[in-house]
């Protein structure tokens, strides 16, 4: 299969020329491939958020390419502006971009933009709408007037309402209450069924990760440090509490268990598979 | 973009500048703001750019960077170099349709430029050098006097030291915001002016309610610690006046004197 989105040696530096001068990120390849459900995980400062702002072409790269269905995204500038609504790019904390009357008018933005007509602007706010869970009342209120995880909903429709083929988050449940988080993951998976699309999750909580990627991709220092299944990256549990991150806590059960003598799977991650493993063992014997 | 406004910003670093006492670096900046209205004459202002020179290499702090801060106001240096090659009277020397050229005109338009150039380069050099925080302080100190006649000064350095300290803060967000509506297809860069104005509010209303929040939150924090304004208010560092202030305010003046008297000599 053909990547949808891929990077080649992609590098960028901030600053460059004065005394704060800095590489944020350099030699990135990753491939993102269609239908996709990929994580990205890194420390603070690792490139993480560099990186997905070249992906939409927000930032452009210091050297290096970002290739969209194969072509460079910079090579002409229609297919730029273009790869703005393909790829859409949710930033940490959006409830602090809403500006609209309503909460309709600020869904609207995007696809308004796209410059498309009237009846699909309002086909697509209003399944967007539904996609994350904001009821039709609240599409005539001020979004200013909506709880805090509403107005995520919302910030999260803006980008969703472009029906984008490539959904980048950048940490979405932030901030949020253990049932809010959920709820957010939940419309997030239902988007990418319903369309089809791909989607990249930046987010700091392993838990989450676990959960829901199919694929993952370790950032540290500015390049990619791994990719793989969760199965595959948790293994390297070491590694990963090296570079300052976590590993789920099924992962942390179990190579307790390991050092304890007790010979388990080290790649166990969820809490499906620990019953798993366990009931099996609990059988052998 | 946004990020390489470099106007107001500080360097930190550990040269002599950096060290003098934001006092005696305040001072400076006048005396020097002073001469520099005295030079008339090439030598005078030879003698000036020396001085500004002197004082940008001793900072450590790279031209290039100058140079590039200059970058926005060079709209109004250019345009005050030829409003000031046209409209001065002397000796013509070209002469075409409505325009006449003088000598005094290009001598005048070469030194008024040069003259807003050293100006913005000099304070650049004050706020390159000194933290906001030590502006403030030193600012504050210098105003001492003021309260005599009931002059605020304390909550006038205080929302000075805030208002400085949020301005990256605040071309952060800016540039946020702008990030999150460019990637919601906001076009910041083509259309009439109207529409470019227009596709101002995306940015500007986000930005003021951040702005009111962060407002609001600063000021609760602040009552948490305590704060009550100036009253009995003690400082954490002390500005002292060290040898190398009393040299420094001695070499600006020194310099001073002579750009006045050379300039009395017609030089």
């Amino acid at each position: 299969m053909k990547p949808i989105l891929e990077t080649k040696k992609l590098t960028h530096t901030y600053g460059a020329g004065t005394p704060f001068q800095s590489d944020a990120i350099h030699d990135v390849d990753i491939a993102v491939y269609p239908g996709e459900f990929v994580g990205i995980i890194g420390h603070t400062g690792s490139g993480k958020s560099t990186l997905i702002q070249h992906l939409n072409g927000l930032l452009k790269p210091t050297s290096g390419q970002i290739l969209l269905d194969g072509k460079d995204i910079w090579s002409d500038k229609r297919f730029t502006r273009q790869t703005r609504f393909r790829v859409g790019l949710v930033f940490q904390y959006p409830e602090y971009q809403l500006f609209e009357e309503t909460v309709y008018q600020d869904i609207a933005f995007g696809p308004t933009n796209m410059g498309l007509s009237k009846d699909e602007i309002d086909r697509r706010v209003r399944r967007a709408a539904a996609f994350v869970g904001v009821p039709e009342e609240s599409l005539e209120k001020s979004p200013f007037e909506l709880s805090g995880g509403q107005k995520r909903r919302v910030a999260i429709a803006g980008v969703i309402a472009m029906e984008p083929d490539v959904l980048i988050l950048d940490e979405p449940t932030a901030g949020l209450d253990p049932v809010g988080r959920e709820g957010i993951l939940a419309n997030i998976r239902a988007y990418q069924k319903a369309q089809d699309a791909t989607v990249i999750m930046v987010s700091h909580s392993m838990e989450e990760i676990a959960s829901n990627v199919e694929r993952l991709i370790v950032m540290d220092h500015g390049s990619v440090a791994m990719t793989g299944s969760p199965r595959e990256v948790f293994a390297h549990a070491d590694e990963l509490i090296g570079m300052g991150l976590d590993v789920p806590q099924m992962t942390h059960v179990f190579m307790r268990l390991r050092q304890m003598g007790i010979d388990v799977d080290p790649s166990v991650y969820t809490v499906e598979q620990a019953k798993e493993v366990l009931l099996s063992m609990k059988g052998g014997h | 973009m946004l990020r390489d406004i470099t106007l107001g910003q500080y360097f930190p670093g550990d040269t002599v500048v950096h060290r003098l006492d934001p006092r005696t670096k305040l001072v400076l900046v006048v005396v020097y703001i002073v001469t520099l209205f005295c030079a008339k004459h090439m030598v005078t202002y030879a003698i000036t750019l020396g001085a500004l020179m002197g004082v940008i290499i001793a900072s450590k702090i790279s031209i290039k960077v100058i140079l590039g801060s200059m970058k926005p106001l060079l709209f109004i240096i250019i345009l005050t170099g030829i409003l000031n090659l046209f409209y001065s009277q002397g000796e013509p020397i070209i002469s075409f349709w409505i325009f006449t050229i003088t000598e005094e005109g290009v001598w005048n338009a070469v030194f008024m430029v040069l003259r807003i150039s050293m100006l913005i380069c000099g304070t650049f050099m004050l706020t390159y050098t000194t933290s906001p925080i030590a502006l403030t302080d030193g600012i504050e100190q210098l105003l001492q006097p003021l309260k005599k006649i009931k002059v605020p000064v304390h909550e006038l350095a205080m929302m000075m030291c805030i208002a400085l300290r949020f301005i990256p803060t605040l071309i952060e967000e800016t540039d946020k915001i702008m990030s999150a509506q460019k990637a919601r297809g906001a076009d910041f860069e083509t259309g009439s002016l109207l529409s470019r104005a227009k596709a101002l509010i995306p940015i500007l209303v986000p930005l003021f309610i951040s702005a009111f929040r962060r407002a609001d939150e600063l000021a609760v924090a602040m009552e948490c610690r305590c704060y009550h304004g100036g009253e009995g208010r003690t400082r954490m560092k002390q500005l002292k006046f060290a040898a190398r202030d009393h040299v420094a305010l001695i070499g600006g003046f020194l310099l001073m004197a002579l750009v006045i008297v050379l300039g009395r000599a017609g030089l």
